[in-house]
């Protein structure tokens, strides 16, 4: 049961993408939902499609945050036609999404790198430090199906990783 | 004590420096009208409000930058932003513009008027034209200048003065530069941005990562290395027989160890840049910086390596306040 | 539309000043703004020109106006400003605090390193006694028109960077002496060694930027040689040509032919200006290093 249906695509392959990103979606449009700050943020930004590149996943997220769409991609076929990359550890991803590093520091020191529409980069990094994001917290809201599959599987990602998916306190 | 000012790009960055102990917080409207007029960034009306209500709550205060130079034809989004900013509650509206001024001191005679560092004044006749002219308080000081000539200013100016203490650093005399513009067509003047990020493009090259704007390479270093920020006046050039940071490494500002000097200056107020910084970095910063403005009015030594982990990876520099920087 | 000829940015040895001025009398621009308005360790090298300069383009029937610094932070550079309200020529400030030395109501000129954005800075400076503003080059067309209108009513003449390398920015650190690892306040004046800057070049070999002591230049020449006609249709009353080393009354002569409807002067100034890059985008509201309207 460890290995549910939602979860072993990302860590075996071959696999159906299909559950993860309906998974996914529901994620996206969930964020949007509690959280619509980070679209009037981004504005046309929001039109972006901007592809997320963690080396050591086995998938590719194209995000189009205006669409609310978050989608997973195999790196043998990569999405065509996104405005811009992000490519980075997960480590990386997790700080910018929870405001815990400075996205200036993480962008200029390497730890992030970014191609493509600079501007819709910085954008979302602006809008998503001023929505104060918790990922398990939203994960936790999510229902359905998806939710509890979703949440399993952070969990497992932050075992793995040894990351830790909540926003720390900073302070 | 002298005050400590703020940057805060976004409400949760606003919250952030008013928890962490700010004294006063600046931000600006999400438009043209503020020199970080940058994608993500900024204040609505709405947010403003709600911004300044949470700050005096506790206990500190709000300055809004309108800081860029109205266009002809369009002032009237200039003055509104000077009318929405006094309804909101601002305690002071940092300008730059005469023109703007005049405006700010002839219609809000209410509203405390602050001189924006985007307006040079680098000597105290410009300081003091300012304050005969438009009743201005208090002006943020050109990053041209050394201690001693602040020190020499203070003794002449009947108003407050404000310096940058942390953070980026211009080179130039700030808003009366168009190097932007020359290779992007928009600048911090006109348009609240310098070297904007919708004119950069990174790319591989070679082996080698490049960062251009504006279709000119600004920095290149090898695969794996950091490419910093192609910000014009920190790229790397060539001139003659030499190559490299021909205008200014790219060093970032940190004049901790200046503040009991810069006290013993007179100075009233301590600025920290950054309103296109995380939350967390804000958070970090203004804790540090109250700690050694305190120790600084007790007359302590500047507490150490408060803000290593900050300028980690990034030099730092004491800038113009040091006469051998020129 | 006349032609006015802005202050010498570069460091000229006094000989090369006379024979400057001394050919500038002969050309057809109608006024002259003499002066140093980039560092204020030059002037002792050459102000003893100043006065003969002046008498010479006066005699010639030029207006001449004398130049504040671009950036006035010494205590002796403030007293050289307060001199200058003494000389008995209108004074074109370019900072600002040179206002300070001049009587209200007296007349003044304002220069391109002022920034006149619109048209209430513009009405401001003429109630304080501005009778001509030079507006910042990278003002944009639509900028240029509302602020010639505004001018007209003011009685301000307005003018516009119309040839030469645009003034990008001023610091309080001298790159020349940079360049030569050392401070501005040892600089031994190396930027003596560069009549027409010191380039700058990207790192894949482009010419990008001049730097010139503490100022910053563009390396193209700024040219309105193609929007003329643009200009004069916005009311503009004067296009302000800089100094540069090399065949510079020639370049007057080809302007002022051009106002008065010589075709080609884009042509014209390339031959004047053999291996010169130019530009002119700010005006069409592009980078500044852009070539729109020349060709």
């Amino acid at each position: 049961m460890m290995r549910h249906d939602l979860i072993a695509p990302l860590f075996s392959a071959p696999f159906a993408l299909a559950p993860l990103n309906l998974a996914l979606s529901r994620l996206m449009r969930r964020i949007a939902a509690r959280h619509p700050g980070i679209l009037r943020r981004l504005g046309p930004h929001g039109q972006a499609r901007i592809l997320i590149d963690v080396p050591d996943a086995p998938v590719l997220l194209l995000m189009q945050p205006s669409g609310q769409r978050l989608t997973a991609h195999r790196r043998t076929a990569p999405p065509p036609g996104s405005d811009a990359t992000i490519r980075g550890r997960l480590g990386a991803f997790l700080a910018m999404l929870h405001g815990t590093e400075d996205g200036d520091a993480l962008f200029f020191s390497g730890e992030l790198e970014i191609s493509g529409d600079t501007a819709a980069v910085l954008a979302l990094r602006n809008a998503l430090d001023d929505a104060e994001l918790d990922l398990t917290e939203e994960l936790a809201t999510l229902g359905g199906r998806a939710g509890p599959a979703l949440r399993r599987l952070s969990g497992i990602v932050a075992r793995r990783s040894g990351l830790v998916l909540s926003r720390p306190e900073i302070f | 004590m002298m005050e400590l000012v703020c940057p805060a790009g976004t409400p949760a960055a606003l919250r952030a420096a008013v928890d962490a102990g700010a004294h006063a917080v600046y931000c600006g409207f999400a438009d043209e009208t503020n020199a970080r007029n940058f994608p993500g960034l900024n204040f609505s009306r709405e947010e403003m409000a709600e911004g300044i209500a949470y700050a005096h709550a506790r206990g500190a205060k709000v300055l809004v930058a309108i800081n860029t130079f109205p266009r002809a034809g369009d002032q009237p989004i200039w003055h509104r932003a000077v009318a929405d900013a006094e309804r909101c509650g601002a305690d002071a509206v940092i300008l730059a513009d005469l023109g703007l001024l005049a405006h700010a001191a002839e219609r809000h005679p209410g509203l405390r008027l602050h001189l924006s560092v985007q307006a040079a004044a680098a000597n105290p006749d410009a300081i003091n034209l300012y304050a005969e002219a438009f009743g201005v308080k208090r002006v943020v000081l050109p990053r041209v200048l050394t201690v001693e000539e602040i020190t020499a200013i203070n003794r002449e100016i009947d108003v407050e003065t404000e310096v940058f203490v942390f953070g980026g650093l211009c080179v130039m005399a700030e808003g009366r530069c168009s190097l932007s513009s020359y290779a992007t067509g928009l600048s911090p003047n006109m348009n609240g941005v310098c070297s904007p990020a919708s004119h950069v493009a990174y790319a591989e090259q070679s082996g080698a990562q490049e960062a251009r704007l504006g279709g000119f390479l600004i920095h290149r270093t090898p695969k794996g290395a950091p490419v910093p920020y192609p910000t014009l006046c920190k790229g790397c050039f060539t001139s003659g027989e030499q190559t490299g940071h021909i205008f200014e490494d790219p060093v970032s500002l940190d004049a901790t160890r200046l503040i009991p000097a810069l006290q013993k200056a007179g100075v009233r107020a301590l600025k920290i840049e950054g309103r296109q910084r995380s939350r967390a970095y804000v958070g970090q910063v203004v804790r540090a910086f109250c700690a050694a403005v305190e120790a600084a009015d007790k007359g302590q030594p500047m507490p150490e390596g408060l803000l290593a982990k900050l300028t980690e990876g990034q030099a730092a520099t004491t800038g113009a306040y040091a006469k051998t920087w020129r | 539309m006349d032609l006015s000829v802005g202050p010498n940015a570069f460091f000229w040895s006094a000989e090369t000043v006379r024979d400057f001025y001394r050919a500038l009398a002969e050309t057809p621009v109608q006024r002259v703004v003499i002066g140093e308005w980039v560092c204020s360790k030059r002037l002792p090298f050459w102000q003893d020109e100043i006065p003969g300069a002046v008498e010479a383009l006066q005699m010639a029937g030029k207006e001449v106006a004398v130049t504040s610094l671009a950036l006035i932070t010494l205590r002796r550079e403030r007293r050289q400003t307060a001199d200058l309200a003494e000389m008995g020529l209108p004074v074109e400030i370019n900072d600002l605090s040179a206002l300070h030395h001049i009587p209200e109501g007296a007349p003044f000129w304002v220069g391109p390193v002022v920034n006149v954005y619109n048209e209430g800075t513009l009405e401001w400076l003429a109630r304080r006694g501005a009778t001509r503003i030079c507006l910042p080059p990278e003002l944009p067309l639509a900028s240029v028109a509302a602020l010639a209108r505004a001018g007209h009513a003011a009685g301000v003449a307005v003018e516009v960077w119309g040839h030469g390398r645009a003034p990008l920015a001023i610091s309080g650190r001298c790159y020349h002496a940079r360049l030569h690892d050392r401070a501005k306040d040892s600089c031994q004046f190396v930027c003596g060694d560069d009549p027409d800057g010191r380039d700058v070049d990207t790192l894949d070999g482009r010419a990008f930027l001049t730097v010139n002591g503490v100022q910053t230049l563009g390396r193209a020449v700024t040219t309105v040689a193609g929007q003329i006609e643009a200009l004069r249709d916005a009311g503009v009353a004067s296009l302000r040509l800089s100094p540069q080393i090399g065949a510079f009354p020639e370049i007057a002569r080809a302007y002022a032919a051009a106002l008065d409807g010589a075709p080609d002067l884009p042509g014209t100034l390339a031959r004047l200006m053999p291996g010169a890059e130019f530009c002119d985008g700010f005006l069409a509201g592009q980078p500044g290093v852009a070539q729109v309207a020349l060709g």
